[in-house]
């Protein structure tokens, strides 16, 4: 059953990677832009499905693959279905650390810096929420905590972007609220893509951790899990794949809340099957978004968080209002 | 055999002695009570015993073991019955072979069945364990913790919540279990239960072990005063052990 | 905050052609009977250099900010002269002129604070073809009571774009690309630059007349000889990443050239000229003709 579930997940991926090569508003067709993309020939049609939709698909699957693992990691660790790098503050002070890094001239001048910084800016955000509200800190704390996080940072970037010389970096404000993949080149991938392998290997370790988590801490220590060397591979894991999906495509929320939600019952509810469930889910929603944003207003660049938080949102209250009844 | 070898345990928090010089030996094959009032220490011994709790002087055999040889040691079932997850009851059972190695053995499949037949929870294979009912779900816990399959089991109020017969098929389990070689210490507050199932119960009193010995020599009406502040009968009859609270002192 | 719009609308005053509609309050009275202004302040960076052209020695006290920041405005050394103002209703009343020159898009909330506090102010709509330029310059004059010298500017303006008008054999396809792949077509001032230098304007082929987005992926497909960016800001910004793309820059190794878009560009202006006569200039280089 588990194996059906992942191979329809990863035709699903596939599908929608095709589907995002082949959408965009050139007039291209579809033999002739695979047979651009495959064998490197005919001038202007190579350039675009190599050097514009091959890296905007390319990010999708990385950027969805990381927000739907740390979302199911984080959620793992900390117990709680409502934890989620958007909705906690961590994807917003990644956002921050990326626009510190381009606005003070790091990024220009060392490229790795941009990813770095967002990971920094993310480790920051997973610590003080570790710090504020703990594991089993409560639904209550949590949230609070990650408002409060969020708020802050957002507000921060904001700041930063104003004060910018550059007239057109506080537009980019919604930007880095709302995530996108539109006009993203290779260089992208190229950046995010060591600390997205390093952060999701460092997260898929972590099954086991997880699956006794179950128990509770005491009890997970006591099957022989290192709870502090797990909660260092946790945070250091999550940061680096939130920070490196941030970097390169702003704050997307809700997709590590919807696609661990929706996975959770299909994997029986075990932890360290829904990590990998959870990657594959969340590359189809990103996909299926950025196809979305594309075919919905191909001529203006409507940004992807504005989907994932029309489908997300509405299963956050629901998540909000069960958790409410469960445990008042 | 010695399973587990506690000296001098001593454990201060925030200022105040939760644990004082507590000193025992678990062999194998023995069913031990760990009985006391509330706040005696009796759980803060046991995470202690284990490692869960960094002693501030003394040591335990146990816990200075590495985590991943501790876990094939001993099994431990905390007093909170968490299961965060709405996952079957088998799989929940499934965590107490994660010691065994990462590949799903023959050996597992094996200890799984057994577990889950010993809690007599045939059939509750496939239910949601989130979904069951308070004393199923301590059923449940209490088979992972079987599962795991070490000699030495310690666990922390195993019995609240369950309803009278199967708190004593549990406590028979738990004899049953030490008959084979093994050894349980439980902590319980049901001191006929105590008394009926245990072979050797200690007693905490303010972070001390004032008694440790047969049930018939440990509850003794000095000890139950200054351990529990009543007054109870006690007597070896026909159908053994029997434990009768008479009055609050 | 005000500052802050300024500039945006600076910088996007090369595609306004796009929000054209907007009334241009204001510019219905009568000035002519009036006696010449005394007090002049202009707070829109193309009223600024038109009345910096037109006015008599002494009749304009300030101009915008934005007149001296070389990256927008092509009279900097004459703007030093002059007084800058933030465009702020407090403090252009204080300097208590007899008129305030102001541009359509200017915050309407401090041009109906002007006219509250009885300052009249004449607001002038962009220009969005170089005839428009010739409109301007003879509304300034007359604003301003110098229809004779605006009348001279004008002539002379016609003139010397006439004159740039030259039959070129090839007009190779071009496109103005800015921050965000924003595009314009023919029915703006930079689309009729584009055209009176002899060239083809890509926007203009697709659809465009006013601004738009034009996605990057269109641009390439689209195969033009040359790309015509904005002047790059100080700072960074992802809305000009797009002009690094590589998929740009392969298409800039393949032979193409690209050029930008500068100061002369912005305001509908005789300034246009120079910025005509230098895309002429790359036009050549990019089609090997001689001049």
């Amino acid at each position: 059953m588990r194996w059906r579930l992942f191979t329809l997940l990863t035709l699903l991926v596939a599908l929608l990677f095709a589907a995002s090569l082949l959408t965009g508003p050139a007039d291209i067709g579809v033999t002739e832009s695979l047979r651009a993309l495959i064998d490197g020939k005919g001038g202007a049609t190579v350039l675009v499905m190599r050097e514009i939709r091959l890296p905007r698909a390319l990010l999708g699957v990385m950027v969805g693959a990381g927000l739907g693992l740390s979302g199911a990691a984080l959620q793992g660790y900390l117990r709680n279905p409502l934890a989620e790098p958007g909705l906690i503050g961590v994807s917003a002070s990644s956002a921050l650390g990326a626009v510190l890094a381009i606005q003070s001239g790091l990024a220009a001048t060392l490229a790795l810096a941009l990813p770095l910084a967002a990971l920094a800016g993310a480790v920051l955000a997973v610590l003080l929420l570790l710090l504020l509200s703990g594991p089993r800190g409560g639904t209550l704390a949590l949230i609070l905590a990650g408002i409060a996080v969020s708020a802050l940072a957002t507000a921060l970037t904001a700041l930063v972007l104003n004060l910018s010389p550059n007239p057109f970096a506080a537009s980019e404000i919604v930007f880095w609220m709302l995530g996108s993949l539109a006009d993203r080149s290779m260089r992208d991938v190229w950046l995010a893509l060591p600390l997205m392998l390093a952060g999701g290997a460092a997260l898929f370790s972590l099954g086991r951790g997880l699956d006794a988590l179950t128990l509770g801490e005491d009890a997970a220590q006591s099957l022989g899990i290192r709870l502090p060397r797990l909660r260092l591979v946790m945070v250091a894991g999550v940061a680096a794949v939130v920070g490196a999906a941030t970097a390169v495509a702003g704050v997307i929320g809700f997709v590590g809340l919807v696609v661990p939600h929706l996975l959770r019952p299909l994997v029986g509810a075990r932890p360290s099957a829904l990590l990998p469930a959870s990657a594959l889910g969340g590359a189809a929603v990103i996909l299926a978004a950025d196809i979305a944003v594309r075919l919905i207003a191909p001529e203006r660049d409507l940004k992807l968080g504005v989907l994932t938080a029309i489908v997300g949102a509405p299963f956050f209250l629901h998540l909000i209002y069960k958790t409410g009844k469960e445990a008042p | 055999m010695t399973l587990l070898q506690v000296s001098d345990l001593t454990v201060i928090r925030r200022a105040r002695v939760a644990l004082e010089g507590v000193s025992f030996a678990l062999g194998a094959g023995e069913c031990v009570g760990l009985v006391g009032a509330n706040g005696a220490g009796k759980t803060t011994l046991m995470r202690a015993s284990l490692g869960l709790l960094a002693p501030s002087r003394g040591s335990s055999s146990i816990a200075a073991l590495p985590p991943a040889a501790r876990a094939r040691k001993v099994a431990w079932l905390p007093q909170t019955r968490e299961v965060a997850w709405p996952v079957s009851v088998r799989e929940l059972v499934a965590l107490g072979r994660i010691p065994h190695g990462r590949r799903a053995s023959a050996s597992d499949a094996a200890a799984i069945d057994a577990a889950i037949a010993a809690m007599g929870l045939n059939g509750f294979e496939e239910r949601t364990a989130t979904r069951l009912s308070g004393g199923e779900q301590a059923r449940v816990l209490i088979a992972r913790a079987l599962a795991q399959d070490t000699p030495l089991l310690l666990a922390d109020e195993p019995i609240a919540g369950l309803d009278p017969a199967q708190q004593m098929t549990t406590m028979s389990l738990f004899r049953e279990f030490a008959g084979k070689g093994r050894t349980v210490l439980c902590a319980l507050h049901d001191l006929g239960l105590a008394a009926r199932y245990c072979s050797r119960v200690l007693v905490l009193h303010k972070g001390r072990l004032i008694a440790d010995g047969r049930p018939e020599t440990v509850f003794d009406a000095g000890i139950l005063a200054t351990a529990f502040g009543i007054r109870a009968h006690f007597e070896i009859g026909d159908n053994g052990p029997l434990f009768q609270p008479l009055e609050v002192l | 905050m005000s500052a802050c719009a300024e500039i945006s609308s600076a910088v996007l005053a090369l595609g306004v052609a796009l929000l054209g509609a907007a009334p241009a309050a204001g510019a219905g009275r009568s000035p002519a009977v009036a006696p010449p202004p005394a007090r002049v302040v202009s707070i829109n960076l193309c009223t600024d250099q038109l009345a910096m052209m037109l006015a008599r020695p002494g009749q304009l006290i300030s101009v915008s900010r934005l007149a001296v920041d070389p990256r927008v405005s092509a009279m900097v050394d004459r703007a030093r002269g002059f007084r800058p103002n933030q465009g702020g209703a407090e403090e252009i009343f204080l300097m208590r002129p007899d008129l305030v020159l102001a541009g359509s898009y200017t915050t309407q909330a401090t041009v109906s604070m002007l006219g509250r506090l009885g300052i009249r102010v004449v607001r002038f709509r962009p220009a969005y073809s170089l005839a428009d330029i010739r409109a301007r310059i003879l509304k300034m004059g007359t604003v301003l009571g110098r229809e004779k010298q605006a009348r001279a500017l004008a002539e002379d303006f016609s003139r010397r774009l006439q004159a740039l008008r030259v039959a070129a054999r090839q007009r190779p396809r071009a496109a103005l690309y800015f921050a965000n792949g924003y595009t314009l077509g023919d029915k703006t001032l930079a689309g009729q630059i584009l055209t009176a230098a002899a060239l083809d304007n890509i926007a203009a082929d697709l659809g465009f007349s006013g601004g738009g987005n034009l996605p990057l992926e269109v641009l390439v497909m689209a195969r033009p000889r040359l790309v015509i960016t904005g002047t790059r800001y100080p700072g960074a910004s992802r809305a000009e990443a797009i002009l690094d793309h590589p998929a740009l820059g392969r298409w800039r190794k393949g032979g193409r050239s690209d050029t930008i878009a500068d100061a002369d560009w912005v305001c509908g202006t005789p300034h246009v000229l120079r910025a005509i006569r230098g895309l002429a200039r790359v036009r050549r280089a990019v089609t090997g003709e001689k001049p």
